[in-house]
């Protein structure tokens, strides 16, 4: 039986490599940004599943708050930095008609 | 258990799937089906306010804003075959690498105490119910102030984009939708039910789950919504009333803050009163989040670039 704290953890864990090598190894800048909100998820999960260890342990009721707060504050401020990547985006594809970045042409 | 199996193996299936050789309109609705997967993960980790945030913002917000960034892109710099991927094997490797250091770190973590416990204790002195948002506005208040200003400087960093042109103009591209279509339809069914959720998910926030920024989340999506039916245009950049109501919200926090000075330190809320104090901050931050997030989703203005 495994613990599900655990196996979410590990998922998160998962999803962050998954995001990275998008991130990594993606020439469209906007999928840049998408893994990069994959990599984010991910860490949320981990961060998550961690404090819900924690609240079993405790034998509280729910999980711990303090991790929930500070992932709700995340989950807005990668909504905040998605927007503003958006937006240099799609400056730089109006300025070059360009959606990749010239760095990786080589 | 089975469930939650059964539920990791979704999450990693699409989360691959968001980030393959498929298109990128593709990637975007799976990354938005990732979205409402993990905000189910959420609910199975006992965290229903922040599956709320992630269902709201994480696939609903995020999603809408890099759909409508594909469409504008495809224009700006459509055609032409390309590669779609470089540094393969590296990535790949550097991928793994940090997935195994991930994975051995969590399950070498220490038994967390967690601090459960003591916001449990505190609770009766902070004025709301749910423990969430008492860490949120009252606890760890400077968190969601400073958050609030986040929201704000990516705003105008969105907005210092715009060509000198177009500034002033109505925000975002213009937007068309086929009259009698179905966006125009659910445009004028979905808005009365949306302020209705919205409303309530802030005022419930202060005993069960919901919040400001869930809220103003769905808010948003209505203001979003109509904008993008093209029922109601959207405002007009550099509108002195937009401009209060983007700073409406953080400026309250931060006058609650400085009067909590008199109590006893910066952002102390005094027992007694706290719960009228963190209503009021709610209702300023719900209209400035809501305000702020559909702002940032119809991005700079370009009145040339119509949809």
């Amino acid at each position: 039986m495994i613990d599900p704290a655990l196996l979410y953890g590990l998922t998160g864990a998962a999803v962050v490599g998954l995001g990275l090598y998008g991130f990594l190894s993606l020439r469209h800048l906007l999928r840049r940004v998408l893994a990069f909100n994959v990599v984010g998820s991910g860490i949320f999960l981990m961060f998550g599943a961690a404090g819900y260890r924690g609240a079993v342990a405790e034998g509280t009721a729910g999980a711990d708050p303090v991790p929930q707060a500070l992932i709700i504050t995340g989950i807005v401020v990668a909504l905040a930095a998605t927007a503003l990547a958006v937006g240099l985006i799609l400056a730089h594809a109006r300025a070059t008609g360009r959606r990749t970045l010239p760095e990786d042409d080589t | 258990m089975l469930l939650d199996v059964i539920l990791c193996g979704m999450i990693l299936a699409v989360a691959l799937a968001a980030v393959s050789g498929l298109g990128v309109f593709r990637a975007v609705v799976f990354f938005v089906v990732h979205g409402v997967l993990v905000s189910m993960a959420w609910l199975r980790l006992d965290a229903v306010d922040v599956a709320l945030a992630e269902a709201a913002i994480g696939a609903g917000l995020t999603g809408v804003l890099l759909l409508s960034a594909v469409a504008r892109l495809e224009r700006l710099a459509g055609g032409g075959a390309w590669r779609q991927r470089v540094n393969v094997l590296p990535a790949g490797l550097a991928a793994a690498g940090v997935t195994g250091a991930l994975m051995w770190a969590f399950l070498g973590l220490p038994q967390p105490a967690g601090l459960g416990a003591e916001v449990a204790a505190a609770l009766p002195r902070a004025g709301v119910e749910n423990p969430v948002t008492a860490v949120l506005l009252n606890f760890r208040g400077w968190d969601t102030l400073l958050e609030s200003v986040v929201l704000l400087a990516a705003l105008v960093g969105v907005w210092a984009l715009t060509a000198d042109d177009d500034w002033g103009a109505r925000a975002g591209v213009a937007q068309h939708a086929a009259p009698g279509g179905v966006l125009e339809g659910f445009g004028r069914v979905l808005p009365p039910l949306g302020l209705m959720v919205g409303v309530y998910l802030v005022w419930a926030g202060a005993a069960g789950p919901g919040g400001a920024f869930q809220g103003g989340t769905v808010l948003a999506a209505v203001a979003l919504l109509l904008a993008m039916a093209g029922l109601a245009p959207a405002p007009r950049v550099g509108a002195p009333a937009l401009r209060l109501a983007l700073v409406a919200g953080p400026a309250v926090f931060l006058g609650v803050g400085v009067a909590g000075l008199a109590w006893g330190g910066f952002l102390r809320l005094p027992p007694d009163i706290a719960k009228p104090l963190i209503l009021t901050i709610e209702a300023a931050l719900t209209l400035s989040i809501a305000v702020t997030l559909a702002l940032l989703v119809l991005g700079r203005p370009e009145p040339g670039d119509g949809a």
